[in-house]
């Protein structure tokens, strides 16, 4: 094994502090004014072929498909049957769309079957698609069961089922795009699944404060008051630890979106708390929180391909890695 | 279905055993196999003249992709890509001579770097690792090859590889990347492109020897004076594991449009594993508070 | 190389591996640059320039391989005092006719040759009793300079000599003279090479010569392609002389020559100059009968002294048992030169209307040929025209879509010529040979039979000679005697090959089979020795005689190199008599020994009284190195034991050749036809018998101080790329090469594209007297501007392979080009010629002409310009 833990280099004693917002968590990733060459200017890796929206429209509508089936469960033995019912029906339309995103995604859409031909761990998208193949039909039964009453047994089964596949369908997508050498997702595969969760979280309380009064979607935005902060701070450490990597997470169009979605995330909190008794406030609420967590994905999704493109933020860290191990 | 078994270093494709990098066959159970194969690419000897480009793309039917002026030098491929296996680069260095020699000119000389370029077929292959159907699988030789009828075109492999080699062709749909002529070498016979090489930059073989080989030319080279030339991705020791397909270059890898220090995705999986349960037990934690609750009548 | 010649250049490499030093001099910072050890930039037609210097500072430190150079070289030679050379006339030599721009030799002869030679010893100039200039111009006009390329120009053998080199009108002291004002100062001011960098060669090549180490010279067209182009190889084989490098391995000149079997085509020429193994085709004046011609053309030292024997049994090829000795072996039948009959010639006349039917097979010259313009305007004259390729070339489609049918001079509905295209096959679908740079022939099989009507040359000239001859016959048998005379050498002709396959192809080895030759026994020969002027022995190209020896292609032979010495002569077929290096006797000292054991190569073994070594000896193989000829000893008794050079009249290398080059006996720089410079080593600008062809259609620019040489003031030089081939009729069609370099771009220096506003990648428009191009801009260290004449001059590069046609497109190179031609090989100056370049894309449609017609104005061009000798 190389004695160098891929991104966590040794640290350099005596570092300079700078204080200010951004402590380096991370010297290779932190060269401000390094000059550095490359061939023509061009990419080192390869920008991820996976289209936009399908993609970032499924790390979307995968993460509220999976919370609301977490909040679906958590409603059903809590007895809010209504929010319960609205998550799973939200699941179930979540995902249903997410799988037609996935498979129009394919280069060989027919061939999509071919994701079950073998179970590899080290493929978080094998394991997304099983996770999918047992989590799909089963979110499906819970919403199908509750909306038609048929096997309620079952169909509270199916709910629990769903809620216990739901945290996995959720999070996973982290792992889908950290596991790549795009260097705006990979540096970030720390902080990435609590985002994504906590994205995830909103979203599914977004839709049932969007679709309920506010006395019926109490476990909703109990669930945005923990999962809204949880996320930003996550996304304010997922940042640093970027350091100048972090760039296109700022500025340009990412940058625009993800500062909108965090407008929206605090706003979406405050009309939620605020608006507990105001069907109006929590119903904006609830739309800016899912509007919020796709904004937060397709902001995440660009600025990763920004990272992809410009092979400055492949080369410097790796230069600054290979120098600081005295290789040349 | 088959369970695709990776034993040893958590997930990864090759071998985790130290001294090793040399055996990734062996790593995807293939018992009583052929020598690792491999590409060593002397850089060094390399005169541009595209021969591998043109007898990759004969000898395995891939399409032209671009008729395109670039600019860059000589260089009008670009890139390795779906439908461009071998990929030869072009870099026009001004020299600067002693300043004895008048002349009139601003640069003194010129250097001009060339060299091959191709599918490394890692040790530790991301693309092997990412792939969910298994269309990408490791071959007897150690290489890395994707069966075009399995593959269904999800493209996570392209943006695994950290070197930009592999990418899905817009004709098809599909991840196309060089096979190491699995053809030929199932044959007895050495890939097209070495075949074709003229002067022998690039050499294919077993792989310990050949990184013996590049170890005593890139001794001699530097005994010469060219400080700068080095090996690249013959180290198994590195973040991929070595390569199958080494290099030995003339200056910096990210001169050529390599990365300085690869390193294979993979080797952080099982953290990133880790920390998705995490957030992800935190999310099921969360459920069950909610479920705590009781609605207030 | 590396460029051009990829797999060849893998040799340099592996001499490289194994410590040889590598110098490009080159205009350009080329691919072979890169891997050189020494890139020397040079204004391109400077050459004679630079190696002149070469030569002078061999002279002045000593460093010629003194041993050598006494023994085998013509340095101790003396020459007759008329002799004046270009340092008592300014830049010519004496003998100069200017009227008829051409040299009368006499003064240039070795002293002792004043008397008139006896019958067998004369040029055919000679025979004829007082030829008029108009005579002897048409005599020099047919050139026929390879035919002494190989060395049998006619001279007498035993000259007087000074061993101590001293005597002043000695070769050696001439020599010295000649060139002792190419000091590298000078060399630097005209070339613009570095003085630097020309002393790094100097000491590079003097310190790599001698007995222990050798250098070897190689060049292509960047050398060939000037009205200087023979003479620039002269100089290489001066030098080459003077270090001893010639006959020993490692060393010699070596001209890259195979891409379409370039060597091949002149060993068995597809020249109108010449007859297979360069025999001379005879001339009308002067080679009347056999007997006339063998008097005229055979030399009486060493093995040209058997040209009946090569020529009559070639005779006995073509014409078999009509060929007696009643009949002189119907030499008769050989067409007769009458002048210069060259390409342009042909072109000439069909602009003139007299030559109405042209066939290309395998050429573009639309594409390839200076002035392509001219190319296409002679084309649209023809009755017919006969196109052989693989794709719709240029050639074959410019009534369509040709330069001129965009400018309007010509439309299409009104032109006359009947065009054919004959699909080609290409050479992995037939059997055939090529013959290499070292004069190498390799068999190469059908891979696979050619699809459609694709058919190969073998095939379609045997056919169309069979389909001829049935018409000849048929219209012989019905008409009047005379008729039947005049048909008569084709109905003679031995016609027979064998055909095999469903397409009936000839057997390409019953050709081989016949070039190689049999005797009486019907057996195949295995030496030119055997040949016989008795008629009783055929053979097709006496230099190939014994490729089939022993009824084997020796050409297909293909014995690995690891199973054979370094020589590895089991390796396909050299010729002659599959020697490696020409001349190997040279490889040994005077007394028979190797000069050195590290250069070994072939050597007198005394006790088998035989020469041997790891080559074929190139040599009389039993005669001893202290062999004197007797009196009067005549052909190849005339050779002594140390006369390496055994197709030489006088057994010698020569440093100054008293015959054989029509325009000098030594090379002396002369600026391009067109050239911003004025010669700054003589009052004489150009090479004063350069073949010229100036017409409306192809006018020359004003060059040096003439009034308008600055409306042209850049150097352009045309460049091959390895991506594309020749023409571009075999590359640009194919989507595997087209994409690597997939447009037309001219190179320049990043200063020049600063003077003249151009971008990199944007568009450029060059132009010269004859045309404007467009090319995309590549802005490029790799083109240095030069320091000449005490001024930067910037040179345009421009890779000459586009055309109108196939999956990558752009103009030609060879619209901008010039017709002045080497006057002895008749070879176009393509190489170094003047243009202006601007920013931006040529004008379409008839402003293209009227741009053309603005800068000849403004240059102040007419028909006159530049054709001053």
């Amino acid at each position: 094994m190389t004695q160098v833990e891929n991104g966590q280099p040794d640290r350099a004693p005596g570092r300079e502090g700078r204080g200010g917002r951004r402590r380096r968590r991370d010297d290779a990733l932190m060269v401000p004014d390094a000059k550095f060459t490359s061939y023509y200017g061009r990419p080192v890796i390869k920008e991820p072929a996976w289209g936009v929206p399908d993609v970032p429209g499924y790390l979307f509508l995968g993460g509220l498909a999976g919370a609301s089936s977490v909040l679906a469960a958590g409603a059903q033995v809590s007895g809010y049957g209504e929010l319960a019912r609205v998550a799973k029906v939200g699941a179930l339309g979540a995902i249903s769309l997410s799988a037609v995103a996935l498979v129009h995604d394919l280069g060989r859409p027919e061939r999509f079957v071919n994701m079950l031909r073998v179970f590899k761990p080290s493929s978080p998208m094998s394991v997304g698609s099983w996770l999918l193949a047992a989590y799909g039909p089963v979110a499906g039964a819970a919403a199908v069961s509750d909306l038609t009453g048929i096997l309620p047994a079952a169909g509270t089964a199916a709910t629990l089922g769903a809620g216990l596949l739901g945290p996995g369908i959720a999070t996973y997508t982290a792992a889908l795009i950290c596991d790549t050498a795009v260097p705006g997702w990979h540096e970030a595969h720390r902080e990435m699944p609590y985002l994504f969760a906590g994205s995830a979280s909103c979203a599914a309380a977004g839709l049932g404060l969007l679709t309920l009064p506010p006395a019926a979607a109490r476990p909703a935005r109990t669930l945005a008051t923990l999962a809204a902060p949880a996320e930003l701070v996550t996304k304010r450490l997922l940042l640093r630890r970027l350091g100048d990597i972090a760039e296109p997470y700022e500025t340009g169009r990412p940058g625009r979106l993800l500062r909108a979605a965090e407008v929206l995330t605090v706003g979406g909190l405050a009309g939620a708390v605020l608006g507990r008794r105001n069907r109006a406030i929590s119903a904006l609420a609830g739309a800016s929180l899912l509007a919020a967590s796709a904004l937060t994905r397709f902001g995440v999704f660009e600025a990763g391909l920004a990272t992809a493109r410009d092979p400055k933020y492949t080369i410097i860290p790796q230069r600054r890695r290979r120098d600081r191990r005295g290789m040349n | 279905m088959s369970v695709s078994t990776h034993r040893g270093a958590p997930f990864a494709s090759g071998p985790a055993d130290a001294g090793g990098g040399l055996d990734p066959a062996a790593r995807s159970g293939y018992t009583d196999h052929p020598p690792r194969m491999g590409f060593f690419t002397d850089t060094s000897v390399c005169i541009g003249c595209k021969a591998c480009e043109v007898a990759c793309k004969e000898w395995n039917a891939v399409p032209e992709d671009g008729l395109e002026l670039t600019g860059m030098s000589y260089d009008n491929t670009v890139g390795l890509g779906a439908s461009t296996w071998r990929h030869v680069a072009f870099i026009e260095q001004p020299v600067v001579a002693a300043a004895s020699t008048p002349a009139p000119a601003a640069a003194e000389g010129v250097r001009w770097l060339m060299a091959s370029d191709v599918c490394k077929h890692c040790t530790e292959s991301a693309c092997l690792d990412v792939c969910p159907t298994g269309a990408l699988f490791r071959t007897e030789f150690g290489t890395v090859v994707v069966q075009d009828d399995v593959c269904n075109g999800c493209g996570y492999c392209v943006g695994a590889c950290p070197f930009g080699v592999i990418a899905r062709r817009e004709e098809d749909g599909q991840a196309h990347k060089c096979t190491l002529c699995y053809d030929r070498l199932g044959a007895g016979m050495e890939p097209a492109c070495a075949k074709a090489c003229p002067t022998e930059s690039i050499q294919f073989g077993p792989l310990d020897e050949l990184r013996e080989r590049a170890a005593l030319r890139v001794a001699d080279l530097r005994a010469d004076g060219q400080a700068q030339a080095q090996l690249y991705l013959d180290d198994p020791d590195d973040g991929i594991g070595g390569g199958g397909a080494f290099f030995l270059l003339l200056d910096e890898p990210e001169v050529y449009g390599l990365p300085p220090d690869p390193v294979v995705t993979t080797r952080d999986l099982p953290n990133i594993w880790k920390h998705v349960g995490l957030a992800a037990a935190g999310l099921a934690a969360t459920g069950i508070a909610l479920g705590l609750g009781r609605r207030s009548r | 190389m590396a460029e051009a010649h990829p797999v060849g250049f893998q040799w340099v490499m592996e001499a490289k591996k194994r410590g040889a030093k590598v110098i490009h001099v080159d205009p350009r910072f080329t691919r072979t640059s890169a891997l050189a050890d020494l890139h020397v930039p040079i204004r391109a037609g400077a050459d004679i320039a630079f190696v002149g210097g070469l030569i002078n500072y061999v002279l002045t430190t000593g460093k010629f391989f003194r041993e050598y150079v006494i023994n085998y070289t013509n340095a101790a030679t003396i020459l007759t005092e008329d002799f004046a050379d270009t340092e008592d006339l300014d830049g010519v030599f004496s003998g100069l006719d200017r009227e008829y721009r051409l040299y009368d030799m006499e003064t240039w002869r070795y002293r002792g040759e004043e008397v008139r030679p006896a019958v067998g010893e004369r040029s055919p100039e000679e025979t004829i009793t007082r030829p008029t200039p108009g005579q002897l111009r048409q005599i020099r006009a047919a050139g026929r300079g390879e035919r002494h390329g190989s060395g049998g120009a006619a001279c007498h053998p035993a000259a007087d000599t000074d061993e101590t080199l001293q005597h002043p009108c000695c070769v050696f002291q001439v020599l010295k003279r000649h060139y002792a004002r190419y000091t590298p100062e000078m060399v630097a001011e005209v070339t613009g090479v570095p003085e630097a960098a020309f002393k790094k060669v100097c000491e590079l090549i003097t310190e790599n010569s001698g007995r222990d180490r050798t250098t070897a010279f190689v060049y292509s067209v960047g050398w060939t392609h000037h009205t200087i182009g023979a003479q620039n190889i002269r100089s290489a084989s001066i030098l080459q002389a003077l270090l001893g490098n010639v006959g020993r391995p490692g060393g010699g000149v070596m001209a890259l020559r195979g891409h379409a079997s370039i060597q091949g085509s002149t060993d068995i020429p597809t020249l109108f100059d010449l007859l297979p193994g360069y025999l001379p085709m005879p001339h009308v004046y002067g080679n009347e009968d056999l007997s006339a011609y063998i008097a005229a053309e055979t030399v009486q030292k060493g093995f040209w002294a058997n040209t009946s024997d090569y020529l009559v049994s070639l005779l006995k090829a073509w014409w078999g048992d009509a060929a007696t000795k009643d009949n002189d072996f119907c030499y008769g039948y050989l067409p007769r030169l009458t002048g210069s009959h060259s390409t342009f010639d042909t072109v000439l006349a069909q602009l003139d209307g007299v030559c109405t039917g042209y066939l290309l097979l395998g050429q573009n010259p639309a594409v390839g040929s200076a002035n392509a313009r001219v190319q296409r305007l002679g084309m649209a004259k023809l009755d017919w025209l006969v196109v052989r390729d693989f794709s719709l070339t240029e050639s074959a489609t410019w009534w369509q879509n040709g330069p001129e049918i965009e400018t309007g001079e010509m439309r299409t509905e009104d032109l006359k010529t009947e065009v054919f295209f004959l699909p080609a096959a290409a050479h992995t679908e037939k059997d055939g040979s090529f013959t290499n740079t070292q004069r190498l022939l390799q068999w190469h099989h059908t891979a696979v039979e050619p699809a459609g009507d694709a058919r190969s040359e073998l095939w379609f000239t045997y056919h169309l000679g069979l389909r001829i001859r049935e018409k000849l016959a048929a219209a012989s048998a019905a008409s009047a005697e005379e008729t039947a005379e005049m048909d008569r050498p084709v109905l003679d002709l031995t016609w027979d090959y064998p055909v095999k396959g469903p397409l009936e192809e000839p057997d390409a080895e019953a050709v081989l089979a016949e070039i190689n030759g049999w005797g009486s026994d019907g057996q195949p020969l295995s030496t030119y020795t055997q040949l016989k002027d008795d008629g009783s022995t055929t053979c097709g190209c006496w230099i190939y005689c014994g490729v089939y020896a022993g009824a084997v292609n020796q050409a297909a032979r293909r014995v690995p190199g690891r199973q054979q010495n370094w020589i590895a002569n089991e390796w396909g077929w050299a010729w002659p008599a599959n020697r490696r290096v020409l001349y190997n006797r040279a490889s040994a000292d005077p007394d028979g020994r190797p000069w050195s054991e590290r250069k070994a190569l072939v050597w007198w073994d005394g006790e088998t009284s035989r020469w041997t070594g790891y080559d074929v000896p190139d040599f009389v193989a039993d005669r001893p190195p202290d062999y004197t000829p007797p009196d009067g000893a005549t052909g190849v008794a005339a050779i002594t034991g140390r006369d390496p050079f055994i197709m030489q009249a006088d057994g010698k290398a020569w440093l100054f050749a008293p015959a054989g080059m029509v325009d000098g006996p030594l090379p002396t720089h002369y600026e391009p036809q067109e050239s911003p410079f004025a010669n700054l080593l003589y009052g004489q600008q150009h090479n004063p018998v350069r073949q010229i062809i100036s017409r409306p259609e192809s006018l020359y620019q004003p060059s040096g101080n003439e009034p308008g040489s600055e409306v042209f003031p850049y150097v352009a030089t045309t460049l091959r790329l390895t991506e594309h081939h020749t023409a571009g009729g075999m590359s640009r069609f194919l989507p595997y090469l087209a994409e690597l370099q997939p447009a037309f771009f001219c190179e320049v220096s990043p200063e020049l594209a600063a003077e003249r506003s151009l971008e990199h990648l944007g568009w450029a428009t060059i132009v010269t007297a004859r045309s404007a191009i467009e090319a995309r801009v590549m802005v490029t260290e790799r083109i240095q501007p030069l320091r000449v004449a005490g001024r930067i001059v910037h040179q345009v590069g421009l890779p000459w392979h586009w055309g109108l046609n196939g999956l990558t497109t752009g103009d030609a190179a060879n619209e901008l080009t010039h017709l002045s031609l080497d006057p002895n090989v008749h070879i176009q100056e393509d190489k170094a010629f003047a243009c202006d370049i601007r920013p931006g894309r040529r004008p379409r449609g008839p402003a293209l002409r009227d741009l053309v017609r603005e800068y000849q104005q403004r240059a102040g061009i007419t028909p006159q310009t530049g054709t001053q000798p």
